[in-house]
């Protein structure tokens, strides 16, 4: 499904990411690990495309497609997902305007109808329901006053709605305490899928718990250092980052 | 119920959002007579004369151009105004056939009120809003009329209430804008054509939406209109103007005065959209819109809302303002007023607050792209018996792109130490990182552009009626086109 080949990047003529290679098949969930400043979310961003870094060499695969060369609302259409690590409040817009704007932009760029409001807010609030969120959070201001774990539930209903096949999940976890990981770990485990993947990226093993990876990967200075199944996660835990580092 | 309607309130914006820019750039070809160009006493009277006017109204007209030729014109407005040639323009112009009914307005017209979105003919329109056509100079049909003189209430066309009405007209005509109060208004009380009246007698709760379309036609002319509308003891009407003009090189001057007036316990809504041709992408053409709207809250607990949306005209120099005279009288003001390219605007209001405990609102967006400059000017004065007033002031800016400017000009002048005054203001760039995630959600720059602006605008958009608010959303998108990227 997504596939990374020998990534180079630089952000203001630093580089970042020094030839990233990672390959997640449909319905695989991959967890990226590293400590601060190895490049996870730099990453994160390029996936989704924004446009502050600089490729320097590499490619990016999707459904075999380079996708390189595409906006990110046209990554966004193609199914490519990303739960922000601080999501952006947008005063005034609802959240419900807000996603259904955006599951119709998605919608119209596969040629299917615009949903109806009432048609909208009937899957919002089956969603809402099974992520066991409250219906209020639809009506309010799109992360405007929202605390930090409200503002992550809320990337993870955005993901449900949106339904996307590659879901990047940046730090999710940071900042949340053990309730609201466990809704936010519900949200994502209800998602998965056969053809589903899922790129989770995070600091603490913690997470990990919950949402079990196939795989595991360390990225220490831009590079992946070592892959390994969910025990390399409890490795980590255990010894840290510094025996990976030399 | 209220919920399922702001959602398909939200739908059809989207809906409506198909992209074009000034659409209503057309113009009619429809047999006028025009007066020719130029201003002079003898234009004046022709124009009273045309309408056969009582004496004391011409008296009121040659009055007015007699102290608007000492006058100068206002060079305070942070705004570049090429001089204004008045005797370059033509003062009068109207269909050459008089219509009597609907059924003797001119085919063309009819359609470029349907090209327009307002269809004249009541079985077409919009349920709950009666539309008085104002048609260059003169108004060409006022729809529910009937329905609204069972009430009690009066909507027409200016001329017609100065025949039907009279009285009414001679006691109010002036007394809020003074015909001397500034160069803009004595222009207008000189040569005004037409516009609409609103009376709405005591205990009277005006049953639908009130509202007048202007729309600019002829070449070399100006348009100004004079609207008037009292709303008596205990009363309410909600009053809505819509503008639109054709594109053309030349820009045109649009000079109107709206005086409002609420008793006791009246309450006066006043919405705009105001949607006047901006001029072309390198700020040539366009109309100019120096207009004078001011209401007094004459009587105690009444009140008087001026909600307006500003999208259109090269320029625009208008304040509407409210005098708070009776005791417990409230005044509000809520604008979102945009430029893009080469549009300049400075608006704002003024609240006089001269009754005891009388509170006045004030929430203004400021949305500058392009090159446009966008000032808000405001003043919150208190006077000496206005015991226990107070002010709320919201002043927020916007800025796309680099080239623009957003200017805030506050004035203050308290005269009662019991005033209580709020004064916030905020100006800010819309966020590359706003855009960029909505743009991960799927929406292309200029769905998202449109998205954040109208959020941005929503305090004042749900002052709206209803389907204006739709409207409003939708020429603010349309408006923001171009401006990323």
């Amino acid at each position: 499904m997504l596939e990374i080949i020998d990534l180079h990047a630089n952000i203001e003529d630093k580089e970042i990411l020094k030839g990233l290679t990672l390959k997640i098949n449909k319905g695989e969930v991959h967890s990226i690990m590293g400590p601060n400043g190895s490049g996870k979310s730099t990453l994160a961003s390029i996936l989704a495309g924004k446009e502050d870094y600089e490729i320097t060499k590499g490619d990016i695969l999707f459904n075999g497609e380079s996708i390189m060369e595409m906006a990110p609302e046209e990554r966004a259409q193609e199914g490519i997902f990303l739960a922000f690590q601080y999501p952006i409040e947008i005063p005034g817009v609802t959240n419900s305007y807000f996603l259904r704007e955006a599951l119709n932009s998605i919608r119209k760029s596969k040629g299917d109808k615009p949903l109806k409001p009432v048609e909208f807010v009937k899957i919002a609030k089956e969603k809402i329901k099974d992520l066991k969120m409250d219906e209020s959070l639809l009506n309010r201001s799109l992360n405007e006053g929202f605390s930090g774990g409200e503002k992550k539930r809320n990337e993870i209903l955005q993901m449900s709605i949106l339904n996307p096949c590659m879901s990047i999940l940046d730090e999710t976890d940071s900042g949340l305490d053990i309730d609201a990981l466990q809704i936010v770990a519900n949200g994502v485990n209800a998602n998965r899928g056969d053809d589903k993947s899922f790129l989770v990226i995070t600091h603490y093993q913690r997470l990990l718990n919950y949402i079990v990876p196939d795989f595991v990967h360390v990225l220490v200075g831009g590079k992946i250092v070592k892959s390994g199944d969910k025990s390399l996660a409890l490795e980590l835990e255990s010894k840290g980052y510094s025996w990976l580092e030399n | 119920m209220r919920e399922e309607l702001k959602i398909d309130n939200d739908q059809a914006t989207k809906e409506m959002l198909e992209s074009e820019e000034y659409k209503y750039g057309f113009t009619t070809d429809v047999d006028q007579e025009i007066f020719p160009k130029g201003l002079n006493e003898d234009i004046v009277r022709k124009i009273s004369a045309k309408k056969n006017e009582p004496k004391w109204l011409l008296d009121f007209r040659l009055n007015a151009y007699k102290r608007w030729l000492r006058m100068e014109d206002p060079d305070w407005a942070k705004l570049k105004i090429d001089k204004i040639d008045y005797n370059e323009m033509s003062y009068f112009a109207s269909p050459k056939k008089a219509p009597d009914s609907l059924d003797d307005i001119d085919p063309e017209i009819l359609e470029t009120y349907d090209k327009l979105g307002i269809p004249l003919e009541e079985q077409k329109m919009l349920e709950g809003v009666a539309v008085d056509a104002v048609f260059d100079s003169v108004s060409l049909v006022t729809t529910f009329k009937d329905k609204l003189a069972e009430l009690g209430i009066i909507f027409c066309s200016f001329s017609e209430a100065v025949k039907d009405h009279e009285a009414l007209v001679k006691k109010y005509l002036g007394k809020v804008i003074p015909a001397n109060d500034n160069y803009f208004a004595a222009l207008n009380a000189a040569v005004f054509t037409d516009g609409s009246f609103v009376y709405v007698p005591k205990g009277v709760r005006c049953p639908m939406e009130l509202s007048t379309y202007f729309r600019i036609n002829a070449e070399n002319t100006g348009q100004f209109e004079r609207t008037l509308i009292i709303a008596d003891e205990g009363s309410y009407v909600s009053y809505l103007e819509g503008c639109t003009a054709p594109k053309r090189s030349e820009s045109q001057l649009h000079a109107a005065c709206v005086e409002l007036l609420a008793h006791d316990d009246a309450t006066i809504k006043y919405s705009t959209i105001q949607n006047w041709y901006p001029g072309d992408k390198n700020g040539k053409g366009g109309i100019y819109n120096f207009v004078t709207k001011r209401g007094n809250c004459v009587g105690k607990n009444s009140r008087i809302s001026w909600t307006q949306v500003e999208t259109g005209s090269a320029i625009t120099w208008k304040y509407p303002s409210c005098i708070l005279t009776g005791d417990n009288s409230v005044g509000e003001f809520y604008s979102v007023a945009l430029t893009n390219n080469w549009q300049q605007a400075d608006t704002g209001t003024k609240m006089i607050h001269l009754g005891k405990n009388t509170k006045s609102t004030i929430v203004s967006k400021g949305i500058s792209a392009g090159q446009g400059q966008n000032t808000y000017r405001g003043l919150v004065k208190v006077g000496e018996n206005a015991k226990d007033a107070r002010n709320y002031t919201q002043c927020d800016s916007i800025l796309i792109g680099d080239k623009c400017g957003a200017h805030t000009f506050p004035y203050i002048e308290i005269k009662n130490p019991s005033a209580q005054l709020e004064h916030e203001a905020t100006t800010s760039k819309v966020g590359e990182d706003q855009i960029f995630y909505c743009q991960q959600r799927g929406m292309n720059e200029e769905d998202a552009l449109s998205l954040i602006v109208n959020g941005f605008c929503k305090e004042v958009f749900k002052e709206l009626p209803f389907e204006f608010a739709v409207e409003a959303e939708r020429l603010l998108s349309v408006s923001l086109e171009g401006s990323v990227g």
